[in-house]
């Protein structure tokens, strides 16, 4: 029957033309190093802007140029910095106990963000300890940690997941609590339950969430470890933080401020780094404006 | 079980609802929302739920999908599976196209090679070969609800339940999947149960529409529809028997004026 072939070859096409008109054409993105350019400059011209602003204070003579030193000399500081190995030893060992300090976290964090979103009177119980943990200041920490654990090691470990752990809980809690209705009745009709529930719906819903949770618990055990630097000087090592402090008693305002400045970059450059997933992430999911 | 079953084959029904009534909240606050609905879908039937805002059609369906337990009555679907598909297509946004049709696949611990040929076959089915590597944000609202479709076939249901599944699409695209719903319900021989409250759209594709009043819901009418298939929403046939329905809908909206 040739009337019914083309009967259905209309249909056919109907439907996939709709398909393509509705697509529309695909967007060229640009050329690599255009894109590149065009997010880095406004960047630049900031720090260009924050050094200027630093000269024109330097040239009021508001402080003596001791205590307040130009950026020249601060940046000269840094490049001597950045050739001397003992330098990135310091920051080796502030990196390995960020990086130990937020995976412990992260574990922590995670589990019990899973037994509370899991039990509801575990949730009635500490649902909103876990919310005050978060707003406590991690210095207010410290006189404990170093009662418990002396100048030592554990002492910074012990603040440093303490003041990131929370955070990890309440986004894997707030991940879980907003999955879309319409996604569990649908997981439920096709007989998801226990855990397969979480493993196939769950956790995979409740991931953008937990990522925001991961990068706030990393801002907060970045702060918590400089300011476990500064207080609990482990005898022997020369951490940033360290290194900061034998600044400060030296009364050597160049290295202070190159020490600012070192952990300043450190934070944004892991920033971005958690920006890029987030932002892989986004778009994967087809979450973001364009 | 074994006099669910003698009931079923006396009757022939896949879906058998008796006297059901649903009813939310308790003591001085309760909405009563179905009221002794009765209603039966045969294998192959394309049976349409229609009525005005607060009828009740979405809480039958939710009851029949299981979501939500009946007050008083008899539901009675003999254990079998069904799927839904709502207005929204709620595909999974961490899965590819074709990630998402598998996905009931693998729940019921099908093979990955099974698997895969399986969900090339049905996007085939719903005219998206070619999509399945797609992220379901890259798709038109039209073609996640052809995927959704798909979806709820993988489930390899016995009873496929709509909840106004093209009521956020467009008229062209709503018309072109009416076409395609009905296409697939005649090739893989479903069985639907169809909630909306467009009138035309009901006509258009149910062997059956079933009219429920509103507040609280109770069956009005239940209205055969013989209309030779494939149908046209356009049709002279469809028309008008949609206007008789409408007529008797409106009727029963006025009523709620007073």
């Amino acid at each position: 029957m040739p009337t019914e072939v083309t009967e259905e070859q209309r249909n056919a096409d109907q439907v996939s033309g709709l398909d393509a008109l509705e697509l529309g054409p695909q967007r060229k993105k640009g050329q690599l190093g255009r894109r590149i350019w065009s997010s880095t400059w406004p960047k630049l011209l900031a720090i260009v802007i924050v050094i200027g602003i630093w000269q024109l204070v330097y040239l009021s003579e508001w402080r003596p140029a001791y205590v307040f030193p130009p950026p020249a000399d601060v940046l000269a500081e840094l490049g001597e910095l950045a050739i001397t190995p003992k330098f990135w030893d310091g920051v080796q060992l502030t990196m390995t106990r960020a990086i130990t300090g937020f995976a412990m976290a992260v574990a922590i964090g995670t589990l019990i963000g899973a037994a509370v979103s899991r039990f509801a009177p575990l949730r009635a119980a500490i649902g909103s300890l876990i919310t005050g943990l978060q707003t406590m200041p991690s210095i207010m920490w410290f006189p404990l940690a170093i009662l418990l654990f002396q100048l030592g090691e554990k002492a910074i470990l012990f603040v440093v997941v303490i003041g990131a752990a929370p955070s990890v809980a309440n986004g894997l809690i707030s991940g879980i609590d907003y999955v879309p209705r319409t996604w569990l009745r649908v997981g439920q009709v096709m007989g998801m339950s226990g855990l397969a529930k979480y493993r196939h719906l769950i956790l995979p819903a409740s991931l953008p969430s937990f990522v925001s949770g991961l990068k706030q618990g990393w801002a907060f055990s970045w702060r918590s470890l400089m300011a476990g630097e500064l207080l609990v000087i482990v005898p022997g090592t020369v951490s940033i933080g360290v290194r900061m402090q034998t600044a400060r008693d030296l009364s050597d305002a160049v290295a202070v401020i190159a020490y600012i400045i070192v952990v300043l970059v450190i934070g944004i450059l892991v920033d971005q780094l958690f920006n890029a997933s987030d932002n892989a992430l986004r778009k994967r999911w087809g979450l973001t404006g364009s | 079980m074994s006099i669910l079953e003698t009931t079923d084959v006396r009757t022939g029904a896949l879906v058998r609802i008796e006297n059901v009534s649903k009813q939310y909240g308790s003591g001085n606050n309760t909405l009563l929302a179905l009221d002794r609905v009765s209603l039966d879908v045969q294998r192959g039937e394309f049976v349409c739920l229609l009525g005005a805002s607060g009828c009740g059609k979405s809480t039958l369906l939710s009851l029949v999908a299981g979501l939500d337990k009946i007050t008083s009555g008899t539901l009675d679907i003999g254990g079998r599976h069904v799927a839904l598909m709502f207005q929204e297509a709620a595909l999974f946004p961490w899965l590819s196209v074709a990630g998402n049709i598998e996905l009931p696949l693998r729940l019921q611990g099908v093979g990955r090679a099974e698997r895969r040929q399986r969900a090339l076959e049905l996007l085939e089915t719903v005219r998206l070969g070619g999509f399945g590597d797609k992220r379901p944000h890259e798709l038109s609202g039209g073609m996640r609800q052809r995927v959704a479709l798909a979806r709820a076939l993988a489930q390899n249901a016995d009873v496929l339940l709509m909840d106004e599944p093209f009521g956020a699409l467009d008229a062209m695209t709503r018309d072109i999947l009416h076409d395609e719903l009905e296409r697939i319900w005649r090739e893989q021989e479903l069985t639907v149960l169809f909630v909306t409250h467009n009138v035309r759209e009901a006509v258009r594709l149910g062997d059956r529409v079933i009219l429920l009043s509103s507040r609280p819901g109770r069956v009005i009418e239940d209205f055969k529809i013989g209309h030779p298939r494939p149908r046209r929403i356009d049709s002279p046939e469809v028309s008008g028997q949609a206007a008789e329905i409408t007529d008797r809908l409106r009727a029963e909206v006025a009523r709620h004026a007073h």
